[in-house]
C-alpha cells in the first residue's frame, strides 16, 4: 500500500505555444483535504482536466494507490475512483436530482428504476446531512443546493477522491462554514478531497496540505502546519507584497447617476431588481457586492439601456434617461459600460479590433460617411486607442478573438473611455485576468474617478471591491440590502448582508 | 352530393387521417428522438425519400413489400449517417448539412428512378402491404375500421411510437439521450460519449423517417415519383415543435395535421366548383398557424444544433 | 503544409464541384452512356454556344436572384429556405400589375410590374420574419411550409380567377407584349433581368465590404448580444434583410413572366428558389461570386438539355449533379469550418434567440 491516495508525477500539458503544465507533482495522503492553490492561469485547472481524462497530458503517469493507471476519459476517472464538481456544474437543469445522479451509471440495466435509485440517494443524502430532495427539479434549486447534488452524485457512484474545483466562488461567506463542515464529514467517511482554490484563508481554514502553483510550475508543497498565510502568499503571487490599490484622498461632487425605486425583470421574467435607490455622486465609486446573480447583471444592463425598468426613474445628472436608448445613452448622456461577459456582450470577437474598437460609435464621423466606412479613420483611431491603453497586438486588423483576456478587457475599457464618460459601470472587470491586468484595470477606473466620474463597481470578489471602493452596497435577490462605507466595510459585514441579514 | 356529417362520412374522413398521418408521424418521432439527442434535423425531409426510393427499389428487385421496408431503412440510415458523420464529428452547420442532404437526395431519387424504374416509373404497380381487419373489433362502428383495419405499417407506427416513448423515459440510455439534448458536457463529465449517443439517435431517426417514405410507397401509391415526400418532413417538423419534443405529443400533433389533410380531401370532393388547388394549402396553412398559435413558447431541448467539442470550453 | 492546406481550402468551392462531377461521371456510366462525351457536350452546349450560352443566361437569371435571397439574411445568420414562395408571389403580384392596370407607356408599366413583383416577393418574406421577430418561431420552418402554401394558391390564382379562357392547364393570359423585357443577345431568348440579378450582386457586394449597413447586419450574425450593446436593432435587421431577400427573390418571379414565359403558369419556378441555396453555398455566401455560381448551375442545368438531345441521357443527371455538388461543399466546411464567412454568421443562432427574447421586452430600441 502506497502512502499516497493519489499521485501524480511529471504531469505537462501544452495548448499550442502555451505552456499549462510543466512537469507537474502533486501527491495526496489518503483522507486528507489537498488544496491546490494558485492564481488565475496558474495551470490548476489544466491539471485538473488530466487527472478527470478530459485532457490527455503530453507527458508524465498517474498512480492510484501506487498503481499506474491511464485515464484517457471521464468515464475511466470515474472508473478509478475520482470524481469532479466543475466550477460550471455539470447538471441538466430539465432533470431531476435522482435523474442527474443516476445520468451514465454503469450496471443499471435495461429499465431505469428511479423509485429505487431515489430511496437509495435519499438515504445517503441524511447519512451525510445533505439535505437535498432527490425528487426535486436540478433548475428550481438554489446555487448552493445545485453544489450538494453534483457532490451526493460522486459519492453516489462511490468516487473516492473528489476535486472540487472554485467551490467556494459560489458561496456566499456565511455559506462557507457549513460547506466545510460537509467536506469535514466526507474526510472521516474516508474520502480523499483535492480543494482547488485561490484563497489563501480557505487553505487555512480546510487544508491538511497544500500544493502551489504558479505559471504551470509547481512552486512549494507542504503541510499546512508548515506553513502560514504571508509566506503562503509569497509563493503563489511570486513577488514579495500582495498588490494594493493607492487610493488617494479627495472630495466628491453633485450626485451624478441616481436611481429611484427601480424594478426590473430578469431574462426569464422573474423579477430581478426590487425598488432599488442608490445615488452616486460625481468621483465616487459606488461597489454593489452580493454573491453572483442576485441581480447584479440586471442592474448593469438597466443603467446601460440594455434591459427596460418595470418601474422607477434613472437620472444622469438632472435628465431622466429612463426611456433612453442603448446609444443615447452612451452617446449623449455619457454612460459607459464594461460588461461582464466579454464575449457575449462587449465584444464581437469574429471582428477586427479596430471595428470592435467603434462598435459604440460606428456610424458617426469620421468612421462613416454617406453610408460607408473610412477605414483608415478607423484603423488610425483604432492605433491611437491601443498605444494609449497599451493594448498588446500584431495589428489592428486582427481580430479580436486572437488577443488575450486582458488585452481583450483593454480594448473595451479603451472604446467605453474614449469619449469622456459621466458614468461608467463596470461589471466583474478582473473575472479571469492576470494580476497585471487586474492592476490595471483598477487604476483605470480610479483614474477615472479622480476625473470626477460617477463609477459603479460590481464585483463578487470582495476583497477588490473593498479595494476600490468609496461606499458598497449588497444586493439580496434583487433588493438593495445597505450601503457601508468602504472603512466600515468588513468582510464579516458585507458577508451576513450577502446571506439576505439586514444589519 | 354526400353529407358531410354522415356516420360513413365520418368513419372515412377520421380513417383518411389516420393513413395520412402516418408518415408525418414516422418522420416526427424521428425529428424527437434526433432533437433531444441536440442534432436538428431539417434532413427529414431528405430522409423521407430516401426511405421512399428504397421502399420501391426493394420492392421493385425482390418482388416484396417486406424487404422494401428493409432497403428502405437502410437508405434512411444511410442518409442519416451523412448528418451524423457531418454534423456531429465534423462540426458542420446542422442545418446547412440537413439542407444539403435534402437537395442531394431530391437529385439522386429523381436520376436513379429514371435508371431503375426507366419508362415504366408511372405505371409500375409494386407489391405492398393490404389492410386486413381484426376479427370482431374491425366491425365496432367507427372506431373499428378506423383503428382495426389498417394495414402493418399503420400497427407498427404506433409500436414505434410507444418504443420511442419508453426509451426516452424508461430507459438509461433514454435519460442520457434527453441529457445530451440538454447539456452535452454534463453527459461527457459523467463518463457517456455524446458522439455515440448522436450518432445512433440520428440514425435510427434515419430508419425511422424512412419508415414515413415506405409507407407511401409500400401502403399509398405503390410506385416511386420524385419529390413525393412533398414537404411532409418539414411539416413533422412543425409537429415536433407542437408536440414539445414529446413522441406522443407528436403523434397527437401529426394527426391533427392528417386529419386537416384528409378533411382538405375531402372538401376537395365536396365543392368541385373551388379549383382543387385552393384546398391544397391547408395542411401547409394549418401548420403554420399551429405554430403560430401555440400557448406559450415552446423550449427546444437547449443544445439543439450545437457542435460539442470538449476542449472549446 | 499550411499554406497548401490554405489554397485548398479557398478553392474548396471548385474541389466540391471537381468531385461533384466525379461522382457524376459515374452516374453517367451508370446511364450507359460516356461521361467524357457527356461533359463535353453539356459544357460545349452551355457556354460555348450562341444559343446554348442565352439559354444558360435565362435559368441564370431567377438562380442569382435566388441565391442573393438567401446569402443576404444569412449574414445575420437567418435561413431563407423560401426563395421558392417569395418567387411564386413576385411573378403573381407583377402578373396582376402587367394585366389588370390600365395600359401605361412600356417602360413606366415594366418599371411598376417590376417594383409590384418585388413588394410581393418582400411581403411574402415579411410573414417569416415577423414571426421570428417577435414570436422567435423558427423561420426554416415557416419559410419551407410558406413555400407549399404560395405554390399552391398561385395554381389556384391560375386555375381559376386569373385563368386563360379555354386554357387546356392552369395558366394566364399572355402579358401586352409592351411588357415584354428587351433582350441582351440578339435574336435569343437572354433578358434583361440577369443584368438586374448581376446589378444587386455587385452592390450587395459592396455593401459587405464597406457599407455601414453591412457590418450591422454582420455583427447581428456575429453577436446579437453586442449588437444590441452597439445600440443596433436586431428585430429591425431580421425584418429588412428578409424583405430585401425577398424582394430579389419576388424580382426572380417577376423576371421569368417579363422576361421569359409572358404568363403566369402554375408550377412554373421548378425549384429555382432552392437552387438558390446551392447557388448562395457554393459562392460561400459571398454575393459577387454567386454570379459566378449562378453561371456555373445554369450552364448545368442548360447543357443537361443539350446533353438529353444529343446523347439521350436523362437531365435529371445534373440534379443529381447538383445535389452532389452541396454535399461535397457541405463537406468541404467540415475543414476549418470557423473561420468561413458561413460559420461566423450561423453559429450563433442560439444566441439570436436569446437577444431576440431580451429585445421583446426592450420596447425602445
Amino acid at each position: 500500500m502506497s502512502a499516497y491516495k493519489l499521485s501524480l508525477e511529471g504531469i505537462s500539458k501544452s495548448f499550442g505555444a502555451v505552456t499549462a503544465n510543466d512537469r507537474v507533482t502533486l501527491r495526496v495522503r489518503p483522507g486528507t483535504v489537498h488544496a491546490v492553490l494558485g492564481e488565475n492561469g496558474a495551470g490548476k485547472s489544466t491539471l485538473m482536466n488530466v487527472l478527470y481524462g478530459l485532457y490527455r497530458p503530453d507527458e508524465g503517469r498517474i498512480l492510484i494507490d501506487g498503481r499506474d493507471v491511464v485515464i484517457d476519459s471521464p468515464r475511466a476517472a470515474l472508473a478509478a475512483g475520482i470524481g469532479m464538481v466543475h466550477q460550471h456544474f455539470m447538471l441538466v437543469g430539465q432533470l431531476t436530482v435522482t435523474e442527474n445522479i443516476v445520468l451514465g451509471m454503469k450496471g443499471q440495466g435495461l429499465k431505469l428504476d428511479l423509485a429505487s435509485h431515489r430511496r437509495k440517494i435519499a438515504k445517503l443524502s441524511q447519512s451525510f446531512g445533505f439535505e437535498i430532495d432527490p425528487t426535486a427539479d436540478v433548475m428550481k434549486l438554489p446555487i448552493g443546493m445545485q453544489q450538494r447534488v453534483e457532490i451526493l452524485k460522486l459519492i453516489y457512484q462511490n468516487a473516492e477522491i473528489l476535486i472540487l474545483d472554485e467551490p467556494t466562488s459560489v458561496l456566499t461567506p456565511n455559506e462557507t462554514g457549513p460547506f466545510f463542515e460537509l467536506l469535514e464529514r466526507l474526510k472521516s467517511a474516508g474520502k480523499t478531497i483535492l480543494f482547488i482554490t485561490h484563497k489563501l484563508e480557505e487553505v487555512m481554514a480546510i487544508a491538511d496540505d497544500v500544493t502551489v502553483m504558479q505559471g504551470g510550475k509547481v512552486k512549494a508543497s507542504l503541510a499546512k502546519s508548515e506553513t502560514d498565510p504571508a509566506s503562503l502568499a509569497r509563493t503563489m503571487v511570486g513577488r514579495d507584497v500582495l498588490f494594493q490599490v493607492k487610493r488617494s484622498a479627495h472630495s466628491t461632487g453633485e450626485p451624478v447617476l441616481r436611481l429611484a425605486d427601480v424594478s426590473a425583470n430578469n431574462a426569464r421574467g422573474l423579477k430581478a431588481l426590487d425598488r432599488v435607490t442608490f445615488e452616486i455622486r460625481a468621483g465616487e465609486v459606488f461597489g454593489i457586492a452580493g454573491v453572483d446573480g442576485n441581480g447584479q447583471a440586471e442592474l448593469a444592463e438597466v443603467i446601460s439601456g440594455l434591459r427596460p425598468v418595470e418601474s422607477g426613474r434613472i437620472h444622469v445628472s438632472d435628465t431622466d434617461v429612463t426611456q433612453a436608448s442603448i446609444s443615447d445613452r452612451a452617446r449623449r448622456f455619457g454612460v459607459a459600460y464594461v460588461p461582464e461577459d466579454r464575449h457575449r456582450d462587449g465584444l464581437v470577437l469574429d471582428e477586427s479590433v479596430a471595428q470592435n474598437m467603434i462598435l459604440r460609435t460606428y456610424n458617426r464621423r469620421p468612421f462613416a460617411r454617406f453610408g460607408f466606412f473610412d477605414r483608415s479613420a478607423i484603423r488610425d483611431h483604432a492605433e491611437r486607442l491601443a498605444s494609449a491603453f497599451a493594448v498588446r497586438l500584431q495589428s489592428v486588423d486582427q481580430e479580436v478573438r486572437y488577443l488575450s483576456g486582458g488585452n481583450q478587457q483593454k480594448v473595451i475599457l479603451a472604446r467605453e473611455l474614449e469619449g469622456a464618460p459621466r458614468v461608467l459601470v463596470v461589471a466583474q472587470p478582473t473575472k479571469g485576468l492576470d494580476v497585471g491586468a487586474i492592476e490595471f484595470v483598477q487604476q483605470q477606473i480610479l483614474a477615472q474617478r479622480d476625473r470626477g466620474v460617477a463609477v459603479l463597481y460590481i464585483s463578487t470578489e470582495l476583497e477588490h471591491l473593498l479595494d476600490v471602493c468609496d461606499r458598497v452596497g449588497v444586493l439580496f435577490r434583487g433588493k438593495l440590502m445597505d450601503t457601508i462605507g468602504s472603512d466600515d466595510a468588513t468582510p464579516e459585514r458585507v458577508g451576513l448582508l450577502m446571506a439576505g441579514v439586514a444589519a | 352530393m354526400e353529407s358531410l356529417f354522415s356516420l360513413q362520412a365520418i368513419t372515412e374522413i377520421l380513417s383518411t387521417s389516420l393513413r395520412l398521418s402516418v408518415p408525418l408521424v414516422f418522420a416526427a418521432l424521428a425529428g424527437v428522438l434526433s432533437e433531444r439527442s441536440g442534432v436538428f434535423n431539417i434532413a427529414l425531409e431528405g430522409k423521407i425519400l430516401a426511405g421512399a426510393f428504397g421502399a420501391a427499389f426493394g420492392a421493385f428487385l425482390m418482388e416484396d413489400p417486406y424487404s422494401g421496408l428493409v432497403v428502405g431503412m437502410l437508405f434512411g440510415m444511410m442518409a442519416g449517417s451523412i448528418l451524423a458523420v457531418l454534423g456531429v464529428t465534423f462540426g458542420v452547420n446542422q442545418i446547412v448539412t440537413g439542407i444539403a442532404i435534402n437537395i442531394f437526395v431530391l437529385g439522386i431519387t429523381a436520376f436513379l428512378s429514371r435508371i431503375v424504374f426507366g419508362a415504366q416509373a408511372n405505371t409500375l404497380r409494386l407489391p405492398g402491404f393490404k389492410a386486413f381487419d381484426f376479427p370482431g373489433l374491425s366491425s365496432i362502428p367507427v372506431v373499428g375500421p378506423v383503428l382495426f383495419g389498417q394495414d402493418l405499417m399503420v400497427y407498427l407506427m404506433f409500436i414505434c411510437v410507444g418504443a420511442v416513448f419508453l426509451f426516452l423515459y424508461r430507459t438509461p440510455w433514454g435519460l442520457a439521450v434527453r441529457a445530451v439534448g440538454e447539456n452535452p458536457s454534463a453527459v461527457d463529465s459523467a463518463g457517456l460519449s455524446v458522439t455515440k449517443l448522436r450518432y445512433g439517435c440520428v440514425i435510427a431517426a434515419g430508419a425511422l423517417a424512412a419508415l414515413g417514405g415506405c409507407y407511401l410507397v409500400l401502403s399509398q401509391v405503390f410506385l416511386f415519383s420524385e419529390h413525393m415526400s412533398a414537404g411532409k418532413g418539414f411539416i413533422a417538423l412543425a409537429a415536433v415543435i407542437l408536440g414539445r419534443w414529446n413522441p406522443v405529443g407528436a403523434l397527437c400533433a401529426c394527426l391533427l395535421f392528417g386529419f386537416f389533410d384528409a378533411l382538405q380531401l375531402r372538401l376537395q370532393f365536396n365543392y368541385q366548383d373551388v379549383p382543387h388547388q385552393f384546398f391544397l394549402m391547408l395542411p401547409y396553412l394549418i401548420s403554420i398557424l399551429a405554430l403560430v398559435g401555440l400557448v406559450g413558447k415552446p423550449r427546444p431541448p437547449a443544445a439543439v444544433g450545437r457542435h460539442y467539442r470538449r476542449e472549446a470550453k | 503544409m499550411q499554406r497548401l492546406y490554405r489554397i485548398l481550402f479557398h478553392l474548396r468551392s471548385v474541389l466540391a464541384i471537381v468531385a461533384a462531377l466525379a461522382v457524376g461521371s459515374l452516374l453517367i456510366i451508370a446511364a450507359g452512356s460516356n461521361p467524357i462525351e457527356a461533359y463535353k457536350t453539356l459544357f460545349h452546349g452551355a457556354f460555348f454556344d450562341y444559343w446554348g450560352f442565352a439559354a444558360t443566361l435565362v435559368k441564370m437569371s431567377p438562380l442569382l436572384l435566388a441565391g442573393l435571397a438567401v446569402v443576404l439574411p444569412l449574414r445575420a445568420g437567418l435561413f431563407n429556405i423560401g426563395a421558392e414562395g417569395q418567387i411564386y408571389i413576385g411573378a403573381l403580384f407583377a402578373t396582376i400589375a402587367a394585366l389588370y392596370l390600365p395600359v401605361l407607356p412600356g417602360p413606366v408599366h415594366i418599371l411598376i410590374c417590376t417594383l409590384a413583383g418585388a413588394l410581393g416577393g418582400a411581403l411574402w418574406a415579411l410573414i417569416p420574419a415577423l414571426l421570428k421577430a417577435y414570436q422567435g418561431i423558427n423561420e426554416i420552418i415557416v419559410t419551407l411550409l410558406l413555400n407549399f402554401v404560395a405554390l399552391h394558391f398561385v395554381s389556384f390564382m391560375v386555375s381559376g380567377p386569373m385563368i386563360e379562357p379555354g386554357a387546356p392547364y392552369p395558366y394566364s393570359p399572355e402579358i401586352p407584349d409592351s411588357l415584354f423585357l428587351p433582350h441582351i443577345l440578339p435574336c435569343s431568348d437572354a433578358h434583361f433581368g440577369v443584368l438586374v440579378g448581376i446589378v444587386i450582386a455587385i452592390g450587395m457586394y459592396i455593401v459587405f465590404r464597406r457599407g455601414v449597413s453591412g457590418f450591422t447586419l454582420a455583427t447581428v450574425g456575429r453577436n446579437p448580444e453586442a449588437a444590441r450593446y452597439a445600440g443596433i436593432s436586431v428585430k429591425r435587421h431580421i425584418i429588412v434583410s428578409f424583405m430585401i431577400a425577398g424582394a430579389c427573390a419576388g424580382l426572380a418571379g417577376t423576371f421569368e413572366v417579363l422576361g421569359h414565359r409572358y404568363r403566369l403558369f402554375h408550377a412554373f419556378s421548378q425549384g429555382y428558389g432552392y437552387d438558390g441555396i446551392v447557388v448562395a453555398f457554393l459562392a460561400g455566401l459571398n454575393p459577387f461570386l454567386a454570379i459566378l455560381s449562378s453561371m456555373f448551375i445554369g450552364g448545368l442545368r442548360s447543357g443537361a438539355n443539350m446533353m438529353q438531345r444529343a446523347m439521350g441521357i436523362e437531365t435529371t443527371v445534373v440534379e443529381a449533379i447538383q445535389g452532389l455538388v452541396i454535399l461535397f461543399v457541405a463537406m468541404s466546411l467540415a475543414f476549418r469550418y470557423r473561420a468561413t464567412a458561413i460559420g461566423q454568421a450561423i453559429t450563433r443562432r442560439k444566441e439570436l434567440e436569446q437577444a431576440l427574447d431580451e429585445q421583446t421586452r426592450d420596447k425602445k430600441t
